[in-house]
């Protein structure tokens, strides 16, 4: 099991309903452990992507492959138990009365129940530093708090690879700071979707350009955001002032 | 958002009433509203002991009248549906206060009156001992049907994120210089409302995603397996068995 690669996406192509083609066969292979930045700008088809790898979308062309089982009807509990996706609005994830109920609600749907549903939920707000809140309502959390508390939601169902849509989006430079913390402690496969290129050099060793429905690069974060004409044919910009060559080697 | 713990209705506390199970409670609730509407409305000394009754909850549930008083605006059009009443009811008028007004109807408003007081009162004394997530457990526990359950247990989570969006966009409307002063004003007010109203149905989609990312099928996972004490009952079950004997000594007197 541990030589099948976490993710393995071939060919994958994809039209909206509308007609809008989003996607135009994407390829890209995770390693287990692994931390991959997905860049591009709004509408290369980050979101897109994400909706496949759990089999939320599909009917296009292409496979999607997680440890080994493919993503198809048949096995999708299986799929949605190795895949966590970590959506971009913690509002939209966290919906249960309490903190303790939304982190058990992901394991209690795939049948953990009882004293290994409650040692779940207690190590997942633990990895993430929120054990003090389980019994808050998510709407009494910060910003930040929510954030790293949909990640336990998704770390309880001890996932293969953890998949984060714009994790470091509306967070104070703290908050930032914190789930960076959080997301470099944890032994799991991580695929980050982001246009927050100093994250994704802060944190990922690799990285994909996602651009126009294709992969564009992949290669290490630090040289690709510094191969200034590819950064600029796809709409990434560095924030002002941030040079990737200057700043300290990515902590691993 | 995020303006202190739990509910506004909910006082925080650690009492006999606090402790005991929501579903109790519920049941004690119903139980005890079916059986003020039930009581005779010529029997006054019996609403007397109903709010007797629930004085003594208070007290034992540690919730101040003023706590209950300010919420019990919400009976407010209630009451003045019961104060006209009197003047718009027919059949024979009689003197009330120097006032000429319909006895049939003075009966009608004291009955509204009293018996809504009363379920306002038990009411909030239930909200201010209960969670609101606790209620929803014990929703569960009584076998309301899941999918009202769900429904509700949405609209507690979501109604701060909704009330706050509202907040946000009247904000953003009244910084460019939007009043609303004149009955024109409300096509703008209904705009928003629309804005409003397809943001929540796309978030509604949007939960709904995330929810299938963590496997939901349909049906949600049960969550809470504690067991209820037999004498949570019998403590719960005091009040409404109070107010019966209450109802029926004063059917016996009618």
């Amino acid at each position: 099991m541990s030589s099948l690669p976490s993710l393995d996406v071939r060919g994958l192509a994809y039209a909206y309903p509308d007609g809008h083609q989003a996607l135009f066969g994407v390829d890209l292979t995770v390693e287990q452990g692994e931390r991959v930045a997905v860049l591009g700008p709004n509408g290369a088809g980050k979101t897109t992507l994400v909706l496949h790898l759990n089999g939320i979308l599909g009917g296009g062309l292409g496979t999607v492959t997680v440890a080994g089982v493919a993503v198809v009807k048949e096995q999708l509990s299986e799929v949605r138990r190795r895949v966590g996706i970590v959506f971009q609005d913690p509002d939209d994830q966290l919906f249960m009365p309490t903190v303790r109920d939304d982190v058990a609600f992901g394991p209690a749907n795939f049948g953990v129940c009882g004293v290994e549903l409650e040692a779940r939920v207690a190590r997942a707000l633990d990895q993430v530093g929120m054990a003090a809140y389980a019994d808050r309502p998510p709407h009494h959390l910060s910003f930040g708090q929510r954030r790293r508390v949909a990640v336990a939601t998704v770390l309880a169902t001890e996932p293969e690879i953890l998949i984060l849509d714009e994790p470091s989006s509306n967070l104070d430079p703290a908050s930032r700071r914190e789930l960076a913390d959080v997301l470099r402690s944890l032994d799991v496969t991580i695929l980050m979707v982001t246009h927050d290129l100093p994250y994704a050099l802060e944190l990922c060793d690799r990285a994909v350009v996602l651009s126009d429905g294709v992969v564009v690069a992949d290669g290490p974060t630090r040289e690709l955001l510094c191969d200034d004409a590819l950064m600029r044919a796809h709409r990434l910009e560095l924030p002002f002032g941030f040079d990737p060559r200057l700043t300290g080697a990515s902590v691993s | 958002m995020g303006t202190g713990h739990g509910h506004r209705l909910y006082r925080h506390g650690d009492t006999v009433v606090h402790r005991l199970p929501a579903h109790t409670k519920l049941v004690a609730l119903v139980l005890f509203v079916l059986t003020v509407v039930a009581t005779p409305r010529e029997q006054y000394w019996a609403f007397g002991a109903y709010l007797v009754l629930l004085a003594a909850v208070s007290v034992a549930a540690a919730v101040p009248a003023g706590f209950i008083a300010r919420r019990m605006v919400v009976e407010l059009p209630f009451v003045a549906f019961a104060i006209l009443l009197p003047f718009i009811a027919h059949g024979p008028r009689t003197e009330f206060l120097g006032l000429t007004v319909s006895e049939s109807g003075l009966l009608g408003g004291w009955n509204i009156l009293a018996k809504a007081t009363l379920g306002v009162i038990a009411s909030i004394l239930l909200a201010a001992t209960t969670e609101p997530r606790e209620l929803l457990a014990g929703m569960r526990r009584l076998r309301v049907p899941p999918l009202l359950v769900e429904i509700t247990s949405f609209m507690v989570r979501y109604a701060d994120v909704v009330t706050d969006e509202m907040r946000r966009m009247r904000i953003a409307r009244e910084s460019r210089g939007f009043q609303a002063s004149h009955l024109g004003h409300l096509q703008v007010v209904a705009r928003s409302a629309g804005a409003l109203f397809i943001r929540s149905y796309e978030r509604g989609e949007r939960v709904h995603l995330a929810m299938l990312s963590r496997g939901y099928t349909g049906v949600m996972p049960m969550l809470d397996n504690r067991v209820t004490p037999s004498n949570a009952w019998l403590v719960a079950g005091a009040v409404p068995l109070l107010a019966a004997l209450i109802a029926a000594t004063a059917w016996s007197l009618t």
